[in-house]
């Protein structure tokens, strides 16, 4: 079973996407900001984490730069969550190494087609 | 609306746009209808569909036709369609296309355009070892209303989100506020017509490559058959179609077959076609 780390500071969020998640048969595990994010990946690399932008303590860039910077820290599949939607956030962060970006608000639908789209679901898992 | 009402409306659809609509789909009717109601003023179903009856407005049937069929569609749909494009399609056309450097592409049914605009791009994205090609998408559609949005390429949040890569949102799109823009090059590239599938395809020309995808299922197996012996008849000898991942040509016409290598992928059935499509297309 896949595994899938989810970085928000926003309970209801976390909630909302374990959800999701769990539906599409991962493992989830949650991290309440950037800093705790990188303790769990210490403990064990996820196959994808779902990043939010804005968290205090280490925000999601920052997270992202630590991240890439670690040993196996490039194989996670990492997608951006995030209410900030401008094209120069986008950019920002596919410089820094994110796979995908979702933009809140978001659904199954599209989260599924991310997963597709990175090869960590299969494709035959219908929308 | 009374069961005579209701087997007009089934009547006057099938009809001009081929939609066979079961009686389990009478919640449909009033769900998409209503607003069609309001729009013309009409008080009631049963309004709508005497005023249909009497065959005065044109503008009415349209609009009725267009709020009964289906136009969900987003990004690389399914993706393996686009996964069967990039690996085996194209590969196989530009081999086979070396000496005429033409390929032409038909999205029948391609509602809004992404399904097109999704081939664009990847065409794009292999432009580097196609110089001095020509290719023609001719994507059509019975909806007028949705290929006016097509048309303009302007997609929400939710709708450039559903199966399209983020690296392509930034490379081909515009940011307006909260709408997203495709680049007037990638729209360049797909010619957005009006046509009904009960109507004569010969005009469209032949083609390489055609779409068909989600739109069959909505048709009883008689006008199936029609449609993709008529589709058949627009392919080149070596054409390939995809069809939805639920629908199928078993059982429904000899005039095409499937590749039993690549799943919603298939040729015309002359026996050197589909030896010669299942050879190269095989991974």
């Amino acid at each position: 079973m896949s595994y899938c780390l989810i970085v928000d500071d926003s309970r209801v969020i976390r909630k909302i996407s374990r959800e999701i998640v769990e539906s599409l048969d991962f493992r989830v595990a949650e991290a309440e900001n950037g800093e705790a994010g990188i303790q769990a990946c210490r403990a064990e690399m996820p196959d994808v984490i779902l990043l939010d932008w804005n968290m205090p303590v280490m925000d999601g860039y920052s997270f992202l730069q630590h991240l890439r910077s670690m040993p196996e820290g490039s194989a996670p599949k990492v997608v951006f969550c995030t209410t900030e939607n401008d094209l120069s956030y986008i950019s920002r962060a596919l410089d820094a190494g994110a796979d995908e970006y979702i933009m809140k608000p978001f659904d199954k639908d599209i989260l599924t087609a991310k997963f597709q789209e990175l090869g960590v679901l299969p494709a035959s898992h219908s929308l | 609306m009374t069961e005579a009402e209701f087997e007009a409306l089934r009547v006057f659809l099938k009809a001009r746009s081929g939609l066979a609509l079961s009686p389990d789909k009478r919640y449909l009717v009033e769900s998409r209808l209503s607003a069609v109601c309001t729009r013309f003023k009409l008080d009631s179903l049963s309004h709508l569909i005497r005023e249909i009856r009497t065959g005065r407005s044109i503008a009415l049937e349209k609009a009725t036709i267009e709020a009964m069929t289906t136009n969900e569609t987003f990004f690389f749909r399914d993706k393996t369609p686009f996964d069967l494009f990039q690996d085996v399609l194209l590969p196989k056309y530009l081999k086979e296309r070396a000496a005429s450097r033409r390929l032409r592409i038909w999205c029948a049914a391609a509602s809004s355009g992404q399904e097109p605009y999704s081939l664009a791009m990847l065409l794009k994205e292999a432009s580097a070892r196609m110089p001095g090609w020509h290719i023609d998408i001719v994507a059509t559609d019975i909806s007028t209303e949705v290929l006016e949005k097509a048309k303009a390429g302007i997609y929400n949040q939710f709708e450039v989100q559903r199966g399209l890569p983020i690296r392509l949102l930034v490379k081909y799109f515009a940011q307006t506020g909260e709408q997203w823009q495709i680049s007037p090059e990638i729209r360049s590239m797909v010619d957005f017509r009006y046509l009904n599938l009960l109507d004569d395809f010969s005009r469209l020309g032949q083609f390489d490559i055609v779409y068909c995808r989600n739109v069959l299922i909505y048709f009883d197996a008689a006008l199936k058959a029609d449609v993709l012996r008529r589709i058949a008849n627009t392919m080149a000898a070596d054409g390939s179609l995809l069809l939805g991942a639920s629908e199928t040509v078993l059982g429904v016409t000899d005039a095409l077959a499937l590749d039993p290598a690549h799943r919603g992928l298939y040729a015309k059935t002359a026996p050197a076609n589909v030896t010669k499509l299942f050879a190269v297309g095989s991974r």
